[in-house]
């Protein structure tokens, strides 16, 4: 597998989106008229949510408290990525990835009020009000979170591509993290058995320039995707603004997990409009210009709309009436989890053990909590 | 009955459960062409191949994540700690993804993943090496933690901890991997939060877990012969979950306790017992619970002066006595 320079653009400097058209590749051609404007929908979805979410937690609920505690990471910016990759999953294909996993729980498929209440901490929450924010999960969808700890998710992802190779599964393991989790131990450790051992797995560097308030450059000594050189595996860059070239990347690295069971690292460039979290001000380490210098020429919902008008597949109304919908869901969402009950005291020692979840197929005696 | 080591029990244990269900896969670090740095999966690479006995880099962060990630799909990875000490470079993947990942998913998701390898000091391999951290593992709601003492308990709790459905914890001992014990032929499986007792008496309860019941056993046969003081010794097996009824029931009996662990002293697990049995059985107490641990400094080189740091028998005797004074 070759690896694949790109010339991205520094973030600080402002140009226009490159002319080769992603459309055109393989894995993008074949898609149907509908299923680029789903494409288009769920960037569209994820980004109300987001925004709709960061409003919950600035507002009060009606009894006048916060209805959302503890951090909230946006995904506002970064949508192309989730949906470019996640739009690639087979019935055998896995993702995990860090907190900033709202994106990826609405790309597999995930229902925005049990989501929304997750956020609220209601018992109608996607983990019943246990996770919050930064875990979302969904076994069902091949969704395994959702994970706070900086890199802490990495090896668990070399975990399911181990686990699909020991199956006889064709399927791979996308494992996403950011920019700043490059550096962590476990990280270059969970790189080193995918490789040693072949495990179908893609390690998805979502770059988007800053790992909380720092800047690559300030983090990272060498490019980040290019490390995977040092393992003999595969890498490869791309930009993460338009869902088509996100796709075609994504594409061939998926190919060569699931076909020859080998892994590979893929650094996408991306970029988020809000802080890390709620609680950055955003004001220490990146000018207004540069945010506002992306959003005006690479915003990845903006690249794809270009794209689907121009091709036709999409008309203005047709963009207009997505986007009151999405914002529609993301309110129905919020009201959902406004009118879900909280979990009661009484739910706090559940779902801890499997045992003590069921009781009747529990082999062990004694006390498994304590007082 | 046939007489194996705790070893050859524990290794007994691995070759039924990987027979048995073709989702368990042993890894760790030199247990395969190696046989086991402690030679306690000697011979399973020759039996069951690489596919189900890995060999893995020095890397336990790494591969303990991966088995806990592989066990979201349903492998069930026995993994091996060559030393328990090592747990600490594992610490994000044991204690906070599979300890709770069940928790942070509503449910949704259950680790049924086991780790094991020697927890103990005595060996003068120094202060990194000779962590004995069942009381930091316990301290983990969505863990278990297994200590066993004998051949017999090690093969049957093993067993019971590789079908066990949520993360278990096991803990052995470098030293007690030569002790032989009976050990029946037949299948067996010792449930997990179910103590034993491994001496009965009327005098005192010793409350104990591993290789400090060993101890505590040639202690009381001393206290018996020479002091005439009768010693009943509980045999935890299993720290989390907690049979702590069979240490009240002894409690009831003798009205003395004396809590004998190799745990440096601070939040050790004795502390927790105590809490418990001052809590439930105060009216029992004859006096205040008694304690014999490690003595308080990280483990000593010096082999001598390494044995009268831990418990020891003479050290039990000594407690004992001035438990009962």
């Amino acid at each position: 597998m070759s690896k694949k320079p790109s010339a991205t653009a520094d973030k600080k400097v402002a140009s226009a989106p490159k002319a080769a058209d992603f459309t055109q590749a393989p894995v993008n051609a074949a898609l149907t008229a509908a299923q680029k404007i789903e494409l288009y929908r769920l960037m569209v979805r994820i980004r109300r949510f987001e925004e709709r979410s960061l409003r919950a937690y600035q507002g009060k609920n009606p009894a006048g408290g916060t209805n959302i505690g503890g951090f909230l990471h946006l995904y506002i910016g970064q949508e192309a990525v989730a949906v470019g990759c996640c739009s690639l999953m087979g019935k055998d294909d896995h993702v995990i990835t860090a907190y900033r996993d709202h994106g990826h729980a609405i790309a597999v498929g995930m229902d925005t009020k049990p989501l929304m209440a997750e956020l609220y901490g209601k018992i109608t929450g996607c983990s019943k009000g246990k996770g919050g924010s930064m875990h979302y999960f969904a076994p069902d969808k091949n969704f395994w979170g959702g994970h706070g700890i900086v890199g802490g998710q990495i090896p668990l992802g070399t975990g399911l591509a181990y686990a699909l190779k020991y199956q006889g599964k064709q399927g791979a393991a996308m494992a996403f993290m950011g920019d700043g989790a490059v550096n962590q131990g476990a990280v270059h450790e969970a790189y080193n058995l995918a490789a040693l051992w072949n495990l179908p797995v893609v390690f998805v560097i979502e770059n988007n320039g800053y790992s909380m308030g720092t800047s690559q450059e300030r983090s990272s000594a060498g490019e980040l995707a290019k490390r995977a050189e040092g393992y003999n595996m595969a890498w490869g860059q791309c930009n993460g603004h338009d869902v088509f070239e996100v796709r075609a990347m994504m594409d061939k690295h998926l190919k060569l997990a699931r076909e020859q069971s080998r892994p590979s690292t893929v650094e996408i460039d991306t970029y988020r409009y809000r802080g890390h979290s709620v609680a950055d001000p955003d004001n220490t380490y990146r000018t207004k210009a540069e945010i506002e210098e992306y959003r005006n020429t690479k915003d990845p919902i903006q690249v794809c709309l270009n794209q689907l008008l121009a091709s036709r597949v999409l008309t203005a109304a047709t963009a207009d009436q997505i986007d009151a919908e999405a914002r529609a869901e993301a309110e129905v969402a919020a009201e959902f989890a406004d009118a879900s009950p909280y979990p009661t005291p009484d739910d706090i020692q559940k779902d801890v053990y499997w045992e003590s979840d069921h009781p009747a197929e529990r082999k062990s005696e004694g006390r498994l909590f304590f007082d | 009955m046939p007489q194996i080591t705790y070893r050859e029990a524990i290794r007994h244990a691995l070759a039924e459960e990987l027979t048995r269900d073709p989702n368990v896969v042993v890894m760790g670090e030199e247990v395969a062409q190696f046989n086991g740095a402690y030679k306690v999966t000697e011979g399973l690479l020759a039996k069951f191949g690489p596919q189900r006995i890995v060999d893995t880099p020095i890397s336990e962060a790494g591969f303990i994540g991966m088995g806990v990630g592989a066990s979201m799909l349903g492998i069930r990875p026995v993994m091996e700690l060559m030393f328990w000490s090592f747990y600490s470079v594992a610490f994000d993947q044991i204690l906070n993804n599979a300890a709770n990942v069940r928790y942070m998913s509503g449910g949704q998701i259950n680790c049924p993943i086991v780790i094991r390898g020697p927890a103990n000091g005595g060996t003068n391999v120094g202060a990194t090496h000779s962590h004995t951290p069942e009381n930091v593992l316990a301290n983990h709601p969505g863990v278990k933690v297994v200590v066993p003492s004998t051949a017999y308990d090690a093969k049957g709790l093993l067993k019971s901890a590789i079908r066990d459905n949520d993360p278990v914890f096991f803990l052995e001992n470098t030293i007690l991997y030569g002790d032989k014990g009976e050990v029946p032929e037949a299948e067996y499986v010792i449930p997990l939060g179910k103590a034993d007792v491994k001496r009965t008496g009327s005098d005192l309860t010793i409350v104990t877990y591993g290789r400090c019941v060993i101890h505590s056993l040639k202690a009381a046969e001393v206290l018996e012969k020479e002091h005439d003081i009768s010693v009943e010794i509980v045999d935890l097996r299993t720290i989390r979950p907690l049979d702590i009824d069979t240490v009240l029931a002894s409690v009831k009996k003798t009205n003395r306790v004396l809590i004998v662990e190799e745990q440096k002293p601070f939040a050790s697990v004795g502390t927790q017992l105590a809490y418990m049995i001052q809590r439930e059985a105060f009216d029992d107490l004859d006096g205040p619970i008694h304690r014999l641990c490690t003595i308080d400094a990280p483990a000593i080189y010096s082999p001598p002066v390494e044995t009268e740091q831990l418990p020891n028998p003479a050290r039990v005797i000594k407690a004992v006595l001035a438990a009962m004074a």
